[in-house]
């Protein structure tokens, strides 16, 4: 019999009960909340007259509609000048208190993007099962955690049961083999990924990330990387336990300690797939041919090496693909044959649980330092995933640089990702963005995102336009 | 919470046959900040349906508000549809919408889950077959209307009933389909499971339980 895949092992470590259909009862072991897709659960809980099956695993903290601008968020809740995105947090705050669930508020340091804050916080820890009403919560997949997305109907039985009805995933590898080049960064594998397999293409499995380049990736690079399974269409991706995983958990607030640390290191070795391991499908990439990525269209797949021309849909045989072409370009106001680095980028934003992390914000600092935001650009906007990265950025001085460049340095949020707060695209914008979501209407009605990673972004608010950071050279 | 439960139905279908229909386009964020299910319905599409960000004066060239497709229950998509962001909201405003089942040659799955859970039929088929099936419809949509029998997995034009087509469903979702069932009561039957087996995870990764 074939050796076990770390997804494998993560399934059978929290399973409760498999069913004859093929389903199975599986146990939650952590589950972060939000105040967009929680609400409704609670009241669900408050009409079958519930109560949380195990409120210690339980950890909110709002980040959607949070204000990132410093004057605003200084008056709190209170302060929040929209009056839905109040509510919406008012409500979380409310909840929290009556089902006595720990909340990190909009007040507090350690607040942020409830994918920075759970690991940061060491909420999430390898081997746990980690669910969050956030399709981006496969980002835990980084610390070798079976971590997925779920709907809010979920989110109750969650709260309810501790446990869900899951089917089982087929196994899909995603190796990527050799070194990355100067200026090629997890973001721009992880799209490299997405156009490779499509934003289908991982429908029905849980990805694992494995090869020389995500071994080399440090952990926020790997939470890059993970963060964007859903984009290729698997709910979950995960990448294998190793030393950077553990020097990254060690001493955090909720990580074991002492002898419960030891016993935990040696149950955490195990996770990774073994040799003989057998997946449904793999996928190879050579680190070497991916070049720094920009999405030019309206879905995660329609993305291009920094050097490539905007498709011609007529060079498209399939009809489905070529409408959606046809639509992508007439709704990003691109020509066919359009080169890349011809795209303006009206608006820029470093942020988001993709890429809001320290590293993201060094790789962003080290490119704008002594560099001036071109004049072209409206507004340009860096917002650290958490208070606690914020800091960090701060003690290092990256926000000086920023400022002194012309960008603007905001509070922890999602910010510009999804337009729900202040943040937003305004009609026929194009933003140099470090999101994971390029959709009509994302970031703002009629907003053009165009994906990249943060160097990418700090050099696109520096030219005007997107450029290749590895080679580029201000004049 | 009490689900409409899903047996037979007849319905008209709306062809929407793109691919990567994603839950942003299903229901934008501006439309689904509340904090309860009801009145998504009016934000549903509101992108592609309205002229106006923001306004509600219909788009005339968008499929659901042409008279072809009043009271359009059922839609019909490419690959993918619903992958994006988990928000259940999109399949709240499905369901104020009318909508009651969606055929698509695939779903986003945490879209999948979601519709299970509230009363809407998620139908795949082949690419080819959705193709077929959006033919015949446009020709004339309010008299091809699509019968769908979910106990039976199977659907058919209602004017072409000999032409049958059969679909995949889970057995756990059929039966939370068709009886309308409360999911978290049936996983409170298995108490006793959950309690073992965090009596004995408890011993095995105490650092869990803090």
């Amino acid at each position: 019999m074939a050796g076990k895949t770390l997804y494998d092992k993560l399934w059978e470590n929290h399973l409760v009960e498999q069913r004859e259909d093929g389903s199975a009862l599986i146990y939650i072991d952590r589950h972060l909340l939000h105040e967009v897709t929680s609400p409704q659960a609670f009241e669900g809980l408050r009409l079958a007259g519930r109560q949380p099956w195990r409120r210690d695993a339980n950890l909110a903290v709002p980040d959607h509609n949070v204000p990132t601008d410093s004057a605003e968020r200084a008056g709190g809740v209170a302060g929040i000048a929209d009056p839905v995105s109040k509510l919406q947090v008012q409500t979380l705050d409310d909840n929290c208190e009556a089902f006595d669930i720990v909340e990190i508020d909009i007040n507090d340091v350690r607040q942020g993007i409830v994918h920075v804050v759970g690991p940061e916080q060491g909420a999430t820890l390898p081997g746990m099962t980690v669910v969050c009403g956030d399709s981006h919560t496969s980002t835990h997949g980084a610390l070798g955690a079976l971590a997925h997305g779920i709907g809010t109907s979920e989110v109750e039985h969650v709260l309810a049961t501790q446990c869900l009805v899951q089917t089982k995933m087929k196994n899909l590898l995603v190796r990527v083999d050799g070194k990355l080049l100067p200026g090629v960064t997890a973001k721009d594998v992880a799209l490299a990924i997405i156009g490779e397999i499509g934003t289908a293409g991982g429908t029905g499995y849980a990805i694992e990330f494995g090869g020389e380049v995500v071994r080399g990736l440090s952990m926020e690079g790997r939470m890059t990387l993970c963060n964007m399974s859903i984009e290729a269409g698997a709910r979950m991706g995960m990448v294998a336990v190793d030393d950077v995983t553990l020097d990254y958990v060690r001493g955090r607030t909720y990580a074991p300690q002492g002898e419960q640390w030891d016993q935990a290191v040696a149950a955490w070795r195990d996770l990774h797939s073994e040799e003989d391991a057998v997946f449904d499908q793999v996928v190879v990439l050579q680190g070497e041919a991916i070049r720094p990525q920009v999405t030019w269209g309206t879905s995660p797949e329609m993305v291009l090496p920094i050097d490539g021309t905007v498709p011609d849909p007529a060079q498209i045989d399939d009809p489905t693909r070529r409408a959606a072409t046809e639509r992508a370009l007439v709704y990003m106001g691109l020509k066919a044959g359009q080169s890349i680095t011809d795209i303006p980028a009206d608006k820029v934003f470093i942020g988001s649980c993709t890429n809001s992390r320290i590293e993201d914000l060094r790789a962003a600092a080290a490119v704008v330092k002594g560099r001036k935001v071109a004049a072209s650009v409206k507004e340009a906007l860096v917002v650290p995933g958490s208070g606690l990265v914020k800091q960090q950025a701060e003690a290092e001085g990256l926000d000086r640089i920023f400022i002194e460049a012309g960008l603007q340095w905001r509070e922890p949020g999602c910010s510009m990702c999804l337009a729900m707060n202040a943040d937003k695209l305004g009609p026929g914008e194009h933003c140099a963005s470090t999101s994971n979501r390029n959709f009509e209407g994302r970031q703002g009605i009629g907003g053009r995102t165009h994906l990249v990673s943060p160097a990418m972004a700090a050099a696109a608010a520096i030219s005007g336009h997107f450029v290749d950071v590895s080679t580029w050279e201000e004049a | 919470m009490s689900i409409t439960p899903f047996t037979q139905h007849t319905g008209v279908v709306a062809p929407l046959l793109r691919d990567n229909i994603d839950t942003d386009a299903i229901i934008p964020s501006r439309e689904m900040k509340r904090v309860s299910k009801q009145g998504l319905g009016e934000g549903l599409f509101a992108a592609w349906r309205y002229t106006l960000p923001g306004g509600r004066e219909p788009q005339s060239d968008f499929v659901l508000n042409q008279g072809d497709y009043t009271g359009a229950s059922i839609l019909l998509a490419g690959q993918n549809f619903g992958c994006g962001s988990s928000r259940e909201h999109a399949v709240w405003a499905l369901r104020e919408f009318g909508i009651r089942a969606i055929i698509a040659s695939s779903f986003g799955s945490i879209f999948y889950n979601n519709c299970v859970r509230n009363g809407l039929l998620p139908i795949p088929l082949d690419a080819a077959q959705v193709e077929l099936l959006a033919e015949r419809v446009v020709r004339d949509p309010q008299q091809q209307r699509i019968t769908i029998d979910l106990p039976a997995q199977t659907l058919a034009l209602a004017a072409e009933p000999e032409g049958i087509l059969s679909f995949d469903i889970r057995e756990g979702d059929k039966q939370m389909l068709v009886e309308g069932l409360d999911g978290i009561a049936l996983t409170l039957k298995h108490a006793e499971a959950i309690d073992a087996f965090e009596a004995q995870d408890k011993q095995q990764r105490p650092w869990v339980y803090l």
